[in-house]
């Protein structure tokens, strides 16, 4: 896989279904490759967790 | 609902005792409706929403370790109630979001060249010290200002994967729009969040 914006699309669609083995073969190519891909592959992990604690009222259970 | 906040009601329950402290409640509300607005769109809706998933907590007598125990929980109910509301509503397209996809699609597209890389200016950096952020209330500012940047559709379709985690079918049937229409918008929603957020959060220099 060459383009970033279909790297970006598959790490967004693992959020939501198993890739299967040639996408994640491509996928891997690719950000063995591509810091910035994989930065944003790591982001991806993070919003999610961030919206997990949103959910869970993190705006009130702050220190500052 | 008034006979559960009389002070003899449950001596002894922290949980009670935090839903007898009227700022505390009245703080909850506020950021209950907020959290239920921001993905019904719809105020009737979300008061009762809220008002229901109060109502549960007044009712159960389970007690909690403190206010943020017991908020975990009232948002846990609440997240039910509008993951219910979502799944039987079938009504999401209007004019206003079409219009917007245009406009949507040409943003998307400044992130990348023409070869489907990043644009230097674009290109994702590393996040320093994710975790801080989150007990950080000037963080949880710029993350409520960058949802609401984000096109109307967007955002909902992202708060209902990410919030209220319905799964990707449920999305769909939902909202009437096919997996590969969910994806695309997600993707889109993703990229911009991200964007977003290191652009006044995590990317600014302390």
């Amino acid at each position: 896989m060459k383009s970033c914006r279909e790297a970006t699309r598959l790490m967004s669609e693992s959020q939501e279904r198993s890739l299967n083995v040639r996408e994640q073969a491509r996928l891997r190519f690719h950000l063995a490759m591509c810091t910035p891909c994989r930065n944003f592959g790591k982001q991806l992990k993070i919003l999610r967790r961030i919206s997990k604690s949103y959910v869970e009222g993190g705006p009130e259970d702050t220190k500052k | 609902m008034s006979d559960h906040l009389t002070p003899d009601a449950s001596p002894g329950s922290s949980a009670q005792a935090s839903l007898q402290n009227s700022q505390f409640l009245v703080d909850l509300r506020q950021q209950m409706l907020r959290f239920a607005r921001l993905q019904l769109q719809d105020a009737q809706l979300s008061e009762d929403a809220v008002q229901e998933a109060l109502m549960g907590a007044l009712k159960n007598s389970r007690s909690f370790s403190g206010c943020s125990a017991l908020k975990t929980w009232v948002f846990a109910i609440l997240k039910n109630k509008i993951a219910d509301i979502l799944r039987q509503r079938r009504r999401f397209v209007d004019a206003d979001q079409l219009v917007r996809k245009d406009r949507e699609a040409h943003n998307h597209d400044e992130l990348f060249d023409q070869s489907d890389h990043w644009q230097k200016s674009e290109r994702p950096k590393k996040w320093v010290d994710p975790e801080s952020a989150i007990y950080d209330k000037h963080f949880w500012r710029i993350f409520e200002a960058c949802l609401s940047h984000l096109p109307a559709r967007q955002a909902q379709l992202f708060m209902m994967r990410e919030f209220i985690e319905l799964e990707s079918h449920e999305i769909c049937a939902s909202a009437e729009i096919s997996v590969s229409n969910l994806n695309v918008t997600l993707h889109r929603a993703r990229l911009r969040l991200r964007e977003c957020l290191e652009d006044n959060w995590f990317g600014v220099e302390g």
